[in-house]
């Protein structure tokens, strides 16, 4: 009995059974509703997430262009920008360099209590951003342990630019490490080892070996805390202190704006994040067709 | 004896790379400074609470009602997104359709848009007077008030937590030995038959995981509700926002002691998703996040 190569195993379709000369092909799913449970994710995706996104425009855009680009361009909108371009260029830099460390450290060289390190790095995920904020001020308020030291050193953190910065990089600390642990956990370290063998130091390794490796999932992760390090507002609303112009990030700028009732600059300054957010996620898309296999020349996946 | 015993071999360890010190040094410095720091900041803080600011602010009307609502509308968003998850993620991973990729991408709004944008999105659409009123007015004409009620706060948390679910289910339901259900199929059991015989015993770690990891973020966001939330005490009001609030007021101590309260539901919340990762292998690794 001949075996056809395009009649294996299709996620729809199922097995194609050969008993004797008549074959059995076993039925998973109707077509009617495979196609209707796909209509209903399309639906749901674009009323729940698609539709957020075009109201922002929408609003933005409400009361014609040239209102849009005033209240765009103005000073306290290009502070807010750049303390947030500040924040996320301090961050970003300092988790990446975080994230591969501990992933070196727990998957190739297998260091001990990896579980205590991995819990303090999921942590950030759990905690309200309120309760972040709220801890930044206990350590370094002015009643708090370090603040008091630092106080008198002539340093206030809390509602400055500092704090602002401490309370991002916590909230953002699981997001590099946690999108690159996997991949690199499944590699394993034999490439790694094999390249110690033949007499590559340790940075080198890192650098031929590991690196180029990961690459896509370290891109992918670094713009998801990116997008994350600009839009953090939680946190960074409790230590900021709001003072405008100097201490004000973006998202925080949009909430001063819409409290004072002036929606549509609310609206035209949440459009520059949610364009930055958007142009993040296509970028990301870019990568993430890099990690899928490419499809074989075979391939028996019917389209539904 | 020249040859080492296979056995030997095989026991030995494989050569450890260098960079253990460099690394570890550093990530436990900067999970130190950065994480454990703050936490241990607010751990210690617990004894400057006195038994009577327990006292008063766990029997305080306004924070009781705060707890229901926060819990309440947590577990509801968490059991919405749970089924909307699995739809999810079983269409991406089960059928080849086009727009799949797209599809894929567009889950990740929720990561990448900030929270207060996303409010302020969901007040547009939802709030009858919003300048993009779209489902407002349209819910309000079949007697569902979404802005400024509890059920505004779920919507929000429905936004923010909506890839948690498929995220965590994607990497198991792509394992799924097909043979099992072909298996099933043949056995003649019907499609209902099928899911809840093969499909959810082989999902439920990650369902459990998924629905305590959406949990905790629901009940942890700020950005998103207040927006859309009215923020009336009594009834529209979460935990976090009187956190925010008792903050304001320089109430350090009562701010602490809510705040505590989380924390230890951010401690039990992780405690179940390593339980549950331990209890499965490393399958369930890839979902986090």
């Amino acid at each position: 009995m001949k075996f056809d190569a395009s009649l294996g195993v299709t996620p729809e379709i199922g097995a194609q059974v050969f008993v004797g000369s008549p074959r059995i092909a076993i039925k998973r799913s109707t077509l009617w509703f495979r196609r209707s449970l796909i209509g209903l994710s399309f639906a749901v995706v674009g009323v729940a997430l698609v539709m957020p996104i075009i109201a922002i425009f929408g609003a933005a855009l409400n009361h014609g262009f040239g209102t849009y680009l005033s209240s765009i361009l103005n000073a306290e909108t290009w502070g807010a920008l750049k303390l947030t371009l500040l924040t996320v260029a301090l961050v970003l830099p300092l988790n990446t360099l975080f994230a591969l460390s501990l992933a070196w450290a727990i998957n190739k060289t297998r260091v001990k209590g990896s579980t205590w390190l991995l819990i303090l790095t999921d942590l950030p995920l759990t905690i309200s951003p309120v309760v972040s904020g709220l801890m930044i001020i206990l350590l370094y308020g002015q009643r708090g342990w370090l603040g008091t030291q630092l106080h008198a050193l002539g340093f206030d953190v809390v509602y400055s630019v500092p704090a602002v910065i401490l309370g991002t990089l916590f909230v953002t600390v699981p997001y590099v490490a946690k999108q690159i642990l996997p991949q690199i956990e499944a590699q394993g370290t034999q490439l790694e080892e094999a390249a110690a063998t033949l007499g590559a130091g340790g940075w080198q390794i890192f650098k031929r070996v590991t690196l180029p490796s990961i690459r896509l999932s370290l891109v992918q992760g670094v713009i998801l805390a990116a997008a994350r390090a600009a839009g953090e507002f939680g946190a960074v609303s409790m230590v900021s202190g709001h003072i405008r112009g100097l201490t004000t990030t973006l998202p925080q700028h949009v909430e001063i704006l819409y409290n004072e009732y002036r929606f549509t600059a609310a609206y035209s300054v949440a459009s520059i994040l949610t364009l930055f957010a958007v142009l993040s996620l296509a970028v990301k898309a870019f990568f993430a067709s890099g990690l899928e296999p490419a499809p074989r020349p075979n391939d028996p996946s019917r389209r539904a | 004896m020249i040859s080492t015993p296979i056995k030997s071999l095989a026991r030995r360890r494989a050569p450890s790379l260098p960079g253990l010190v460099p690394t570890t040094a550093f990530s436990v410095i900067f999970l130190g400074l950065v994480v454990a720091l703050p936490v241990l900041a607010l751990v210690v803080q617990s004894h400057v609470i006195t038994p009577d600011v327990w006292l008063k602010t766990l029997t305080s009307r306004r924070v009781l009602a705060a707890m229901r609502v926060s819990f309440g509308t947590s577990a509801a968003s968490a059991l919405v997104t749970s089924v909307i998850g699995l739809l999810l993620a079983w269409v991406l991973e089960r059928y080849r359709f086009t727009g799949r990729r797209v599809l894929d991408a567009l889950l990740d709004i929720p990561l990448a848009l900030p929270t207060a944008v996303a409010g302020l999105a969901l007040a547009a659409i939802y709030a009858e007077n919003g300048s993009q009123s779209w489902l407002g007015g349209p819910l309000k004409s079949i007697g569902l008030q979404v802005a400024y009620t509890p059920l505004g706060i779920i919507v929000a948390q429905v936004f923010v937590t909506l890839p948690v679910q498929t995220r965590a289910l994607q990497p198991l339901l792509r394992q799924f030995d097909s043979t099992v259900e072909d298996a099933g199929i043949i056995l003649g059991a019907s499609p209902w038959q099928r899911f809840w015989r093969l499909f959810v015993p082989h999902l439920s770690p990650a369902l459990i995981c998924g629905f305590t990891q959406a949990f905790a973020r629901a009940l942890g966001e700020y950005g998103a509700i207040i927006f859309i939330a009215g923020n009336l005490p009594g009834y529209s009001e979460i935990v976090p926002l009187i956190i925010a609030t008792k903050l304001e007021q320089f109430d350090y101590a009562g701010a602490s002691a809510l705040a505590l309260i989380m924390l230890a539901i951010s401690f039990a919340s992780l405690l179940i998703l390593n339980l549950s990762a331990k209890n499965f292998g490393n399958r369930l690794k890839e979902g986090f996040l």
